[in-house]
C-alpha cells in the first residue's frame, strides 16, 4: 500500500477561519476534510496515514521554521507520497502548498503534488518545481480537482510516465520535451496559415512569452505644485465597506473623499482585504493607504496637495484582464481631475 | 516559371565499373569520380565511402548533404555560380536521384559540424539515415585557413553531386512532379479570389563560416530579393556554413525545400502562393533594421496578405526573426514562424533569445539542447573524438565504448527549422 501524508490550512483542517491563520503545524493521524474525498479517489491503492495542519499566515510568516518542522513531522510517518491541498485561489494557502511541497520533494525525494487555480500566485512561483493540478478558483471545485490530483499522485507514485497538461489536468510547467509529429514542419507551418488565414482558431507550438510592460512616465519636474492622489489594491475602504467590494477576485473599485482628513482611524477605515491578516489595517488604515503621511508632506510643502479622493480595490486573487480594466478606468479619471501623480501602494 | 521535377528511385548505391543508374542502383566507378572532384591544392587526400540505411555506421564531422541532380531540359545548369555558369535556373525538367545524396567530411573544420548514424537512436533524428549516402571524407593540407578548407570542401560537395547526377540525366524517372509559378501580375489573376501568400526564406550569413550562396553570392551581401520557388530546386541556393548541424540547411534541404513544396501542395485552393522573398541574419544591428524593413516592404509590395517566415541558427537570428515577423505584421501582413528551441537539457529555459506578442503562431522542431544517447557504431566515417567539441557535445561526451552522449544539437538535420522533419516540442 502507497502511504500519504496529506497537508491542509487551518481552513480545511477544520481548526477555523482567519482567527486560526497563526496556528503552528500539526499532525493528525488518518484523513481529515477534503481527505476523505482523497480516500475514495485513490480507490484503495495508497492510504492517507497522516494529515499535517497549518495556518496560512504561520506559514507564511515562518517559511524556513515551518518547512523544516513539517518535514520532520512528514518524515516520520514514513511516507511514499505526498499530496496537499488543494488551495484554489486562495494565495497564502496556494502559497504555502506549493512551498511544502517542493520542500518535501526535495528534502525527501518522495513525488508530490498540489491543486490550485491558474491564478493563484503559488501556481507560478511553484509550477516549474511540481505538479500543480488546475482547479477552480474556489472549494466548490473540490469534487473535481480531488480524482485529477489522486490519479496523477498514484502514477507519480508508481514511477508511470505522466502525460502532458492536458492529459493529466496539471498546469503547465513550462518543460519543452521533444516528440515526433505526424506531419512534418512544413506542412504544420503551411496548415496554421491556412487556418490563421481563414480566422480559424490554430494552437501555437511555441506560445512565445509576453511581457506587459509599462514605460515609467517622466519624473514629475515640480512636485512642490504637484497634486498627488493615492491608489491601493490593499482594501482600504470606509468603515462599513459600502461599495461592497469583495474580499478576493473583486468585480469593482471605490472612490472614497479623505478631504480634510489628517488620519485614517479605526472608527472611520478598514480593509476589505481577504488575503492578508486585516488586524493592523484595521487598527491603523494608514499602514496601507498613507493619508498621515501625505498630510505632513503636504504640510512640508514637498507635494503641492493630496488629491481629495483614493481609489481602492481588493488585489486578493483578482485577475490580471480585471486588475487592467481597473487601472486604466482609474488612471482616466485622475487625469481627468488634473492629478499629476500617484502613489500606488500594495500589500 | 514551369519546373518538372523528374524523381529517379534510388534503392542502393554500389561502386562499379561504369557510373550509372540501373534498375533503381546507382553505380559509382571510384575513380571517375575521383578525378571529377579531385585536383584542389588545398586538400592532401580524398576517400570515398559508401553508408547505407540499416548499418552501423557512423559519420562525423558532416559538413553539407547534397542531391545529385541533373539538369534535363531548360536553361542554366544545377549549382548556378558554383558548378554550372549563372544562367537563371528552376525551369524546364531537372532529374534527381531520389534517394541517394552525398555526404562530405573529414577533419573539422569549425566546431559546428554533424553527426550521421544510419542506425539506432540517432537514426530517428536525421533524415539522412534514410538516404544511400555516397561520403567524401576530405583531408587539408597543413597550413590552409579554415575558410579555405570549407570552401574547399564545399566544392568538392557540390561536384561529386553533380558527377552523380549527371548519371541520371538520360534515365526515365519514377514519378514527375510539374511545380509552377507565373510572373506576378499573371499568378495574382490566376486565383484572384485567394489570398495572397509570400515565403520569407531566411538565409544564415552571420559570417565566419556561417554562410549561404545565392547564384554563387555570398548572402551577407544581398539586399532581400525575390526569388521562383523552382529556382531553390535546381541548386541556386546552396549551404557554406559550419553552424550548428540540427538546424542548418544542409544543401540537401534547400534542394527540396520542404515549405515550398507544401506551400504549393495547397496553392489555388487554399490561398494563392507568389513566391519566395529571400533574406538574410547578418550580425549588425543596421544589417538586420535594413534587411527586415526591406523584407516587409517586398512583401508589401507585392501584395501579400500573408507569409510563413522560417529562421536558420538561433540565438542571434533570434532576433531577425522577430523584426521580420513585427515589421510584417505591422503592415497587416499575417505571419506563421518556423524556428527550434533552446530551452536547456531540462527543457525548462525560455527558448528562443527574443519574443514578441506578434508572433502567435509559430511552429517549432524542437529543442536541441535535449540530450540522446547514441549507441557505439561497428564502422565511424571521420573522427569520433569531435563528438567532445562539436556544438551540443561536450567533454567526456565520448565515452570508451564508441558511444555518445550529446545534446540533440550535434545530428544533422534534427531540428529543421524549415521543417523538414517531424521533431517538435510540447510543453509540460
Amino acid at each position: 500500500m502507497i502511504r500519504v501524508v496529506h497537508y491542509l490550512n487551518q481552513f480545511f483542517g477544520q481548526i477555523g477561519g482567519e482567527d486560526k491563520a497563526d496556528t503552528k503545524p500539526l499532525v493528525r493521524e488518518g484523513v481529515v476534510g477534503p481527505g476523505m474525498a482523497f480516500k475514495m479517489a485513490l480507490k484503495g491503492q495508497a492510504e492517507i496515514v497522516a494529515t499535517v495542519i497549518c495556518g496560512d499566515s504561520y506559514f507564511n510568516e515562518n517559511i524556513e521554521k515551518a518547512k523544516a518542522d513539517i518535514i520532520a513531522m512528514v518524515k516520520k510517518y514514513n511516507p511514499d507520497l505526498f499530496i496537499a491541498g488543494p488551495a484554489f485561489n486562495a494565495g497564502r494557502y496556494g502559497v504555502a502548498c506549493g512551498a511544502i511541497a517542493k520542500a518535501v520533494k526535495e528534502g525527501l525525494g518522495i513525488p508530490v503534488v498540489t491543486g490550485m487555480y491558474i491564478e493563484n500566485p503559488g501556481a507560478d512561483m511553484f509550477r516549474k518545481d511540481i505538479y500543480i493540478v488546475s482547479t477552480k478558483n474556489n472549494a466548490a471545485g473540490m469534487r473535481n480537482a480531488v480524482p485529477v490530483m489522486a490519479k496523477l499522485a498514484l502514477k507519480l507514485a508508481k514511477g508511470e510516465e505522466i502525460g502532458s497538461p492536458d492529459e493529466e489536468g496539471y498546469i503547465e510547467r513550462g518543460i519543452r520535451r521533444n516528440y515526433f509529429s505526424e506531419e512534418r514542419g512544413s506542412m504544420r507551418a503551411v496548415n496554421m496559415l491556412v487556418k490563421k488565414l481563414k480566422g480559424e482558431e490554430f494552437t501555437t507550438e511555441y506560445p512565445m512569452p509576453t511581457f506587459d510592460r509599462v514605460d515609467p512616465n517622466p519624473p514629475v519636474d515640480d512636485m512642490a505644485h504637484a497634486v498627488v492622489a493615492l491608489v491601493t489594491s490593499g482594501g482600504i475602504v470606509p468603515k462599513g465597506n459600502p461599495d461592497r467590494i469583495e474580499s478576493s477576485s473583486a468585480s469593482k473599485f471605490g472612490k472614497y473623499c479623505i478631504k480634510g482628513k489628517l488620519d485614517l482611524t479605526e472608527k472611520e477605515f478598514q480593509t476589505a482585504h481577504g488575503g492578508y491578516d486585516p488586524v493592523y489595517a484595521n487598527s491603523d488604515a494608514d499602514r496601507v493607504l498613507p493619508v498621515d503621511a501625505m498630510r505632513e508632506l503636504e504640510r512640508e510643502g514637498v507635494i503641492g496637495k493630496l488629491y481629495d479622493y483614493y481609489y481602492a480595490t481588493v488585489g486578493n486573487g483578482t485577475s490580471v484582464a480585471n486588475a487592467k480594466k481597473y487601472g486604466a478606468a482609474i488612471a482616466s479619471e485622475l487625469k481627468d481631475a488634473g492629478v499629476d501623480a500617484v502613489i500606488l501602494t500594495s500589500t | 516559371m514551369r519546373l518538372e521535377i523528374g524523381n529517379i528511385f534510388i534503392k542502393d548505391v554500389e561502386f562499379g565499373p561504369e557510373t550509372k543508374v540501373k534498375e533503381g542502383v546507382l553505380y559509382v566507378n571510384k575513380q571517375e569520380l575521383m578525378s571529377f572532384i579531385g585536383g584542389d591544392e588545398r586538400l592532401k587526400s580524398i576517400n570515398i565511402d559508401i553508408a547505407k540505411p540499416g548499418e552501423e555506421t557512423r559519420i562525423l564531422p558532416v559538413k553539407d548533404v547534397i542531391e545529385p541532380r541533373v539538369k534535363v531540359e531548360g536553361s542554366g545548369g544545377i549549382f548556378p555560380g558554383f558548378i554550372s555558369k549563372v544562367d537563371m535556373v528552376g525551369q524546364g525538367r531537372t532529374n534527381v536521384l531520389k534517394g541517394a545524396a552525398v555526404v562530405t567530411t573529414g577533419k573539422i573544420v569549425g566546431f559546428q559540424e554533424g553527426i550521421i548514424d544510419m542506425s539506432g537512436e540517432g537514426a530517428k533524428y536525421t533524415p539522412f539515415s534514410k538516404t544511400f549516402n555516397i561520403v567524401i571524407s576530405c583531408e587539408p593540407q597543413d597550413g590552409v585557413k579554415q575558410h579555405e578548407h570549407e570552401e574547399a570542401v564545399r566544392m568538392v560537395g557540390f561536384k561529386a553531386a553533380a558527377f552523380l547526377g549527371m548519371a541520371g540525366k538520360d534515365v526515365k524517372p519514377d514519378e514527375v512532379k510539374v511545380f509552377e509559378t507565373l510572373p506576378l501580375g499573371e499568378q495574382v489573376k490566376k486565383y484572384p479570389a485567394l489570398p495572397k501568400v509570400v515565403y520569407i526564406y531566411m538565409l544564415q550569413s552571420q559570417g565566419l563560416l556561417h554562410d549561404t550562396y545565392v547564384y554563387g553570392v555570398d548572402a551577407k551581401k544581398i539586399l532581400p530579393t525575390f526569388v521562383y520557388p523552382t529556382e531553390v530546386f535546381d541548386g541556386a541556393i546552396v549551404s557554406g556554413n559550419c553552424v550548428s548541424a540540427c538546424d542548418k540547411n544542409p544543401t540537401y534541404v534547400h534542394q527540396n525545400h520542404p515549405i515550398i513544396e507544401d506551400l504549393y501542395s495547397k496553392d489555388g485552393k487554399d490561398y494563392n502562393f507568389l513566391g519566395c522573398i529571400i533574406t538574410n541574419e547578418n550580425v549588425y544591428l543596421a544589417d538586420k533594421e535594413r534587411s527586415s524593413n526591406y523584407t516587409a516592404k517586398l512583401a508589401e509590395f507585392i501584395g501579400a496578405d500573408a507569409a510563413i517566415v522560417s529562421e536558420e541558427g538561433f540565438g542571434n537570428p533570434d532576433a531577425d526573426l522577430v523584426m521580420n515577423c513585427n515589421k510584417l505584421e505591422a503592415k497587416g501582413i499575417k505571419t506563421v514562424l518556423v524556428t527550434d528551441e533552446y530551452a536547456g537539457r531540462d527543457g525548462s529555459s525560455q527558448s528562443l533569445a527574443d519574443s514578441t506578442s506578434k508572433g502567435d503562431a509559430v511552429v517549432t522542431a524542437g529543442n536541441a539542447n535535449e540530450l540522446v544517447n547514441l549507441p557505439p557504431m561497428k564502422k565511424v566515417i571521420g573522427y569520433p573524438e569531435v563528438a567532445n567539441v562539436i556544438a551540443g557535445g561536450f567533454s567526456g561526451a565520448l565515452h570508451d565504448d564508441g558511444s555518445i552522449t550529446a545534446e540533440l544539437q550535434v545530428i544533422t538535420g534534427s531540428t529543421s527549422e524549415v521543417g523538414f522533419d517531424n521533431l517538435s516540442a510540447k510543453g509540460f
